[in-house]
């Protein structure tokens, strides 16, 4: 079966410490209802969910308060044995912010329950009724070929399911939640079973679309369990095995995900559903990052494969748009470049009008997430978050654990699917309002302005477990330095363009100090993110000719670290002064102030916007960010070159 | 597959199982034993243990177990 939709991989796996966090948990006294909403979003598997919802009720029982988890109170009529579900209901509508009680009669008491009104579900007054009834529940008389018997068969099951509704309405006034039917595995002809009236498969399919439509603005709702078994496979959904060994509807491996689908349906119906989908932009809405690669560079046309996965992100975010979800941004980029692909790239299907709110700016993406949330008048919990790079999403999810933040493999073509098995968007009903809510927002991709910082961005940083790696120029490390050194355009402060030759003199002439530098964080190898070059100019003097970073790797403050390494070599090689210059360029503009925030002094302002700066070699070095240095591969340690 | 193996790893998922890490898992221990190992645990319990040790039983052969050690011999059958 799909991991995706049997693991729930679009939320984050459950933490090796699950066990001790549970137990903990247990013991605590304040808050219980975050703590248990955020141990339970994550991917669980059964016995998880099983611990999860005993440490839950046991808690309750001793009277602890579950605040700020919304009550609900949820009847569950089967035919099949729930016993194994019933658990797992609970700790996943934990997930969504709901305190799930569960009232639960003796097995297989469907009609008596529904319809006596003193029953233990009407007396119960539950907030719904979930039918979770599977195709054996309900009468069908197949009748291959004879479609008058076939259709009073369909009937004869929409007349029941309907009693069953009028009782429960009128009893216990609770919102009934109909399942639909997964059809059984085997078909009696083959294909004729779906075009043959009086087939069990015809039977299944004319009961389902009479429901569905028996449900629509009814009041009720329904739970598309057939739509659910159609996508893991009607044979991984079905298990006769555990059917007959203990009556259970479906495979034990789907609890999970049912429990999550029921879990959504109740938290919809408490309008807790997400209203709000913010997307980052580089290797999101398009294949690429603006900033280095340009209009032409990115990757987002059709006949592209990478272009079509990102297209797919576009599209989908359209058509939630276009039924009532409002879209945003919030990009690392500078505001303009951001902007130029919605204003001027032929094959993009967003365009400016479609974003409420465009951030796109070098502060973090918490902040601006913030900002947007402010700007639209929605609370954090209204939010969700698209972005591929798992720092980012860490970030987000520690310092803002209101916003749903899917998980996203690493291959872009199963973006959509992530996106849209997280169900952040499940509805209950549909209206013309809904339609509507987007243009409400007027979509003029308008900036919120930035108000206080979210606090917490440090210490992420610091649970990064960093490490980054200085060395010199070597010829491993050359085609990734010629590539950085003629695509970074952005955080580069002189533009210089060198050939591969050319890197390869600076690396062989031992009076140029050269650096590569690569940083590891806890989601992996982010490769080489930053290279200097420093030239010999007048004694005991070293120019930076070159200084240039990936943006993937803003905001840790690398800088800081490169600049320590290069005092130290600095300091060895007897060099008592560093000069820089900044030439401006159209794209750089991030980096007018690097060396001012590292300490330089300005000694030259020349026309149009060059700088120039100067270091004290013998002077504070900056301060220092958490993260473990290596430096290896320099000539006898790090004396580096001969000054 | 060593019988020494199979008990650490079932001392493991009855702790998953019953979230109870205090049971002793002996060749002797039955259901009677441990609180809340009811018939729907115990098919908890028995699917686990298939995943776990990448096995199948039939249902004949889970209908027919007493003991632990009883599974504990099945388990080492097939794995």
């Amino acid at each position: 079966m799909d991991l995706l939709y049997s693991e729930l991989r679009w939320l984050p796996q459950a933490p090796e410490d699950f066990s001790e966090s549970l137990k903990a948990v247990a013991k605590s006294t304040a808050y219980l209802g975050g703590e248990l909403q955020a141990l339970a979003s994550h991917g669980l598997n059964l016995n998880q969910l099983t611990r999860l919802a005993r440490t839950m009720d046991k808690l309750r029982v001793a009277g602890n308060g579950l605040g700020p988890l919304i009550p609900f109170r949820l009847a569950v009529l089967s035919n099949s044995a729930i016993d194994m579900i019933v658990p797992a209901l609970k700790a996943s509508a934990l997930r969504h912010g709901i305190a799930l009680e569960v009232v639960q009669p003796s097995y297989d008491q469907v009609a008596q329950e529904a319809l006596t009104p003193d029953s233990k579900v009407n007396s119960s007054m539950p907030d719904a009724v979930l039918l979770a009834l599977d195709y054996r529940a309900i009468p069908l008389k197949l009748s291959p070929g004879d479609r008058e018997v076939a259709s009073a068969t369909v009937q004869g099951a929409i007349g029941y399911l309907q009693a069953l509704r009028n009782g429960i309405n009128a009893h216990s006034n609770a919102v009934c939640i109909f399942q639909n039917f997964a059809p059984p595995v085997e078909p009696l002809f083959g294909s004729l079973d779906r075009a043959l009236p009086g087939t069990r498969r015809h039977l299944l399919d004319a009961i389902n679309r009479e429901l569905a439509a028996m449900v629509l603005d009814s009041g009720n709702v329904l739970l598309d369990v057939a739509g659910l078994a159609e996508i893991v496979g009607l044979a991984e959904w079905h298990n006769t095995r555990l059917w007959n060994m203990a009556k259970f509807s479906f495979s034990n491996q789907i609890i999970p995900l049912y429990a999550e689908h029921v879990a959504r349906t109740v938290a919809a119906l408490r309008g807790k559903s997400r209203k709000v989908l913010i997307l980052d932009l580089d290797n999101t809405a398009w294949g690429g990052v603006i900033g280095d690669d340009g209009l032409d560079g990115i990757k987002v046309a059709q006949g592209d494969a990478r272009g079509e996965a990102h297209l797919a992100v576009q599209r989908l975010a359209l058509d939630l748009r276009q039924r009532g979800v409002v879209l945003a941004v919030a990009s690392k980029n500078a505001d303009d470049v951001a902007r130029e692909p919605f204003e001027k790239h032929p094959e993009m299907l967003l365009k400016l009008d479609h974003i409420a709110v465009f951030q796109a700016n070098w502060n973090d993406k918490a902040t601006n997430i913030q900002a947007i949330a402010a700007e639209l008048n929605l609370g954090l919990d209204a939010m969700v978050f698209v972005d591929d790079n798992p720092a980012e999403r860490g970030l987000v999810r520690k310092l803002l654990p209101q916003v749903a933040v899917p998980e996203l493999p690493e291959e872009p073509a199963w973006y959509t699917r992530y996106l849209a098995a997280a169900g952040y968007f499940e509805a209950v009903a549909f209206s013309s309002e809904d339609l509507q809510r987007a243009g409400f927002y007027q979509a003029n991709a308008r900036r919120a302005s930035l108000q206080k910082q979210v606090g917490g961005v440090d210490a992420y940083l610091a649970s990064l477990d960093m490490t980054i790696t200085f060395q010199p120029f070597d010829a491993t490390g050359r085609a990734r330095i010629v590539q950085l050194i003629n695509k970074s355009n952005q955080y580069n402060l002189t533009t210089r363009r060198y050939t591969d030759p050319e890197v390869a003199a600076a690396e062989a002439d031992p009076h140029v100090f050269t650096l590569q530098v690569r940083l590891a964080d806890t989601f992996g190898d982010n490769g080489m993110i930053s290279v200097v070059i420093c030239r010999p100019a007048d004694p005991g003097v070293w120019e930076i000719d070159t200084w240039l970073m990936s943006c993937r790797v803003l905001g840790r403050n690398v800088q800081n670290m490169v600049l320590r390494e290069i005092l130290e070599h600095a300091r060895n090689a007897r060099i008592h002064m560093l000069k820089g210059v900044y030439h401006p360029t159209e794209k750089n503009k991030l980096v007018v102030d690097h060396y001012a925030r590292l300490g330089f002094q300005k000694v030259l302002e020349e026309e149009p916007g060059l700088t120039r700066w100067e270091l004290a070699v013998a002077g504070p070095a900056p301060d220092s960010a958490p993260m473990k240095v290596v430096s290896q591969g320099f000539a006898s340690g790090p004396g580096g070159p001969a000054s | 597959m060593d019988q020494a193996l199979i008990y650490s790893r079932l001392k493991e998922i009855f702790e998953d199982v019953f979230d109870d890490d205090s049971i002793e898992v002996t060749p002797q221990l039955t259901a009677k034993y441990v609180d809340g190992w009811d018939s729907v645990n115990h098919i908890r319990l028995i699917l686990t243990v298939e995943k776990a040790f990448k096995i199948e039983f039939s249902t004949s052969e889970i209908g027919s177990l007493e003991n632990v050690g009883d599974l504990v011999a099945l388990i080492q059958a097939r794995a």
